[in-house]
């Protein structure tokens, strides 16, 4: 599929190397609960990983970190910018960060207001914002959809606009959570084509093994807050005593 | 029909442009304070809150429960939202609801929603933080049943005002609509007292934080008590008077030179309410009506600064 | 239950339709001050400003009766006017008594009950027309060009998005407690007022703290998309000269009525 990206002066500075960084990541609620003990991750320029693991383990509030909505211990690097306060907003440009429940994504009347939101508060001007708009709506399929209003999609929709809220922030890494999750069938295999389509580096959190296999050569196996794999995933998912361990069905 | 229009949602036409008008600017007043100060509390939080809370409002309306004889009561939520959220959020909250239910589905006009926001939002407010504030330190039961007796007269509080508005507006004769508005909400009250009770006995076991004396000394001052308990007293003591003897009202505001010409024209019901030099004309009206509003508004800031200075 | 239960645009094709928002909003506003200023049994000036409500509806491609057909929501609220009937002034027309009570109409009160059911019949119509041709996102952003604070209409917005979340939370609440209100033949059920007003109590409550962590996601949601605090919206909307005609013609067409009911 042919898919283009508008060229223009916005984009993030040039890079080369690990897009994603995390060392020793440790992490517990307010409440005393913790969360992640030494999380050690490093995920490369085009690489598409699956993040799976029992409920619980952790996955979200691993995301949640990625650009900085929790945590500030400096472990994590995004693009070679430590995530600190003064790097929030331009790691916020660069991981886009896909929530499992798209009415909590979606939170704009209309798809254009919702699409429009990101790269409107990172300060593009409007002409711009514009190409972005139809870029990222484009790229998920939904060019029709654009004056739409939110409460009137499918949840397949809604999953769709809500990945394009994101891509219209041009982002080098694609956080998606549980992408998967109440999909009919249908939808999921229009979702897979999606994902298989888009050029960024990805990492996906799912419980859908069957969706890692397909899309996601390396795989990261998550519980009680520490990673317990790493590695391809048609291996891992040999592994019958691995998958057990942690609550998981082979596909 | 899963909307109910409530019957203190005033449509437009039935509140004179004086009328109308003069809770237009004290509403304006108090919602611009109400965004001001969420906005100190809240910070970047304040629009995602306050829009879902307001969502949750209307949401909430649509909880009806069987009373009697095939008629439902069905949940306000004002005082609910003043307490676990704070006043001044409890009238943004319910700006919010009064201004989508008249503007998307005329459940309550335009001219006159200043009148429906200070009726169903600033008095809510005032009554339902105000006296659950004022036993904040108390056990639970009392709060609890405090918070009930909220609910109960902040919805009679707004049906006397409703009916106040209707007759200074000409519409209603009062001997007629404040027996019938204060029967009906007495009622409903007891509706909104019940599940108020109950929605915040089950929030105080789930998220005890939320409601803690802190939490709440923190939304409002002490000043929400002195306001709360004096509309309180007012609403109590004005409403069997009014109720039992109207005539005796109007007579009063007759004496005070309120209603000395029959109700004619809407607007020329309140006649003292004209600027000279403009001459009898509506331009004249709503200046005066402006004046006026001002005027209360000055009133009322200077007694809150008093209060405060001897508070401090 | 289907999200469009709340909608009440209706789309067409129409000049009243493809207005720039502003200008309908401002016109509504404009005709239902207009009806306030008008006095009592001014019939002329308020059969013209049904002429303008029918003229509007001509416009909107929605057929002239739509608004007329949905004028009715206002009327259990002229209960309310009723006792204006019988307001001691002008002519008595008739009396009534019923048992105790004696109620005489007058011709005064009639006028007047008659103005303030017209005010509101002819006001309410001009709100569902708006309603009708303007979808309620533009709406929104009508009124914050018109200066209202973007705070407030920010919530507004947020309140619309949600409604329809939220809603569809509590018909699922409704729908369990409904699945499980069994009777047995012989048995009282239902339990007491005290009873069921509890558990609508306890359903507020519930919907009120889910409500509330919800606010949570969504905040994270915003923030993951940049937002620092400080609502920004793109101001889209221009007024063409064809929006400055009808604006001054909606306007001229307020100020000629005004004059015909002070003639």
């Amino acid at each position: 599929m042919p898919h283009t990206h508008p060229t223009h002066h916005y984009q993030l500075p040039h890079f080369e190397g690990d897009i994603l960084q995390i060392t020793d990541l440790h992490f517990s609620y307010p409440d005393g609960h913790a969360a992640l003990h030494g999380i050690q991750l490093c995920l490369a320029q085009g690489e598409k990983v699956a993040l799976v693991g029992p409920n619980g383990a952790g996955k979200s509030t691993l995301m949640l970190h990625l650009n900085g909505i929790l945590g500030d211990s400096g472990a994590v690097t995004v693009a070679g910018l430590p995530l600190n306060p003064k790097t929030l907003p331009q790691i916020r440009a660069a991981v886009g960060l896909v929530f499992q429940n798209p009415d909590d994504q979606l939170f704009s009347p209309t798809v254009f207001e919702d699409v429009a939101f990101g790269p409107l508060h990172m300060g593009l001007p409007e002409a711009e914002i514009h190409i972005r708009v139809d870029a990222a709506l484009e790229s998920v399929r939904m060019s029709a959809y654009r004056e739409r209003l939110s409460h009137h999609l499918s949840v397949g929709e809604k999953k769709r606009i809500a990945i394009a809220t994101v891509l219209a922030m041009n982002p080098r890494l694609l956080v998606l959570d549980e992408p998967s999750a109440g999909l009919d069938p249908r939808a999921r295999r229009t979702l897979i084509h999606l994902l298989r389509d888009l050029p960024i580096t990805m990492l996906v959190s799912t419980h859908d093994l069957a969706l890692a296999k397909e899309l996601f050569p390396r795989m990261i196996i998550m519980d009680e807050g520490r990673i317990v794999a790493d590695g391809p995933t048609l291996e891992l998912l040999q592994d019958q005593g691995l998958l057990e361990a942690h609550g998981l069905e082979k596909p | 029909m899963l909307f109910s229009p409530a019957p203190l949602h005033i449509p437009d036409g039935f509140l004179s442009l004086i009328i109308s008008l003069f809770f237009w600017v004290i509403t304006v007043v108090a919602v611009g304070m109400a965004i001001s100060k969420t906005n100190k509390t809240l910070g970047e939080k304040q629009v995602p809150l306050m829009g879902i809370m307001a969502a949750f409002i209307f949401a909430a309306q649509m909880l009806n429960f069987p009373v009697a004889g095939g008629t439902s009561g069905h949940f306000l939520g004002g005082t609910l939202a003043a307490i676990v959220l704070g006043p001044w959020a409890a009238i943004l909250v319910v700006t919010a609801v009064v201004g989508l239910q008249g503007l998307l589905f005329q459940d309550g006009g335009l001219l006159v929603m200043g009148a429906n926001i200070f009726n169903m939002g600033i008095l809510t407010a005032l009554i339902g933080f105000g006296l659950y504030r004022s036993v904040i330190n108390a056990n639970k039961t009392t709060r609890l049943i405090v918070a009930g007796l909220g609910a109960w007269l902040a919805t009679m509080a707004a049906a006397l005002l409703a009916s106040l508005q209707l007759w200074l507006s000409g519409t209603s004769q009062l001997q007629v609509v404040i027996p019938a508005m204060l029967g009906v909400h007495a009622l409903i009250g007891i509706g909104e007292a019940l599940v108020t009770v109950a929605a915040l006995a089950f929030i105080m076991q789930a998220r005890p934080d939320l409601l803690d004396a802190k939490a709440v000394v923190e939304k409002g001052g002490r000043g929400w008590i002195y306001g709360g308990v004096l509309i309180s007293i007012l609403t109590v003591l004005l409403s069997p008077f009014a109720s039992g003897d109207p005539d005796g009202l109007e007579r009063v505001a007759e004496t005070m030179g309120f209603l000395d010409r029959g109700l004619s024209a809407s607007y020329q019901i309140l006649p003292d309410y004209t600027v000279p030099f403009l001459g009898e004309t509506a331009l004249s009206t709503i200046v005066a009506g402006m004046v006026g509003a001002l005027v209360l508004l000055g009133i009322l800031v200077l007694i809150g600064g008093l209060l405060k200075r001897r508070a401090s | 239950m289907h999200a469009d239960a709340f909608d009440r645009y209706y789309h067409a094709e129409s000049p009243l339709h493809r207005l720039d928002p502003r200008v309908k909003v401002f016109l509504t506003v404009a005709f239902i001050l207009s009806n306030a200023l008008l006095s009592d049994g001014v019939w002329a000036a308020f059969g013209l400003a049904w002429l303008l409500i029918l003229f509007a509806n001509r416009f909107s491609g929605l057929g002239v009766e739509f608004s007329f057909k949905r004028s009715f929501i206002a009327l259990p609220f002229a209960l309310a006017a009723v006792s204006a009937i019988f307001i001691p002034a002008g002519q008595p027309l008739a009396e009534w008594t019923i048992g105790p009570i004696q109620l005489v109409p007058t011709d005064f009160g009639l006028m007047r009950f008659a103005s303030i059911l017209l005010r509101s019949w002819l006001s309410v119509q001009a709100g569902i027309l708006l309603v009708a041709v303007t979808q309620f996102p533009d709406m929104i952003h009508a009124f914050e060009h018109l200066r209202v604070p973007a705070i407030l209409t920010t919530i507004i917005a947020f309140l619309y998005r949600y409604l329809f979340v939220l809603t569809d939370e509590v018909m699922r609440l409704l729908r369990a407690r409904e699945s499980r209100s069994a009777a047995l033949p012989g048995l009282k059920s239902g339990g007491s007022l005290f009873w069921r007003a509890r558990v609508a109590g306890n359903m507020a409550g519930q919907l009120f703290l889910r409500s509330y962590e919800r606010s949570d996601r969504i905040y994270n949601a915003m923030l993951a998309r940049g937002y620092q605090g400080q609502m920004r919206t793109l101001r889209s909307h221009t007024m063409t000269r064809r929006d400055w005609l009808i604006l001054s013609l909606g306007l001229f067409a307020l100020i000629f009525l005004q004059l015909l009911a002070r003639l």
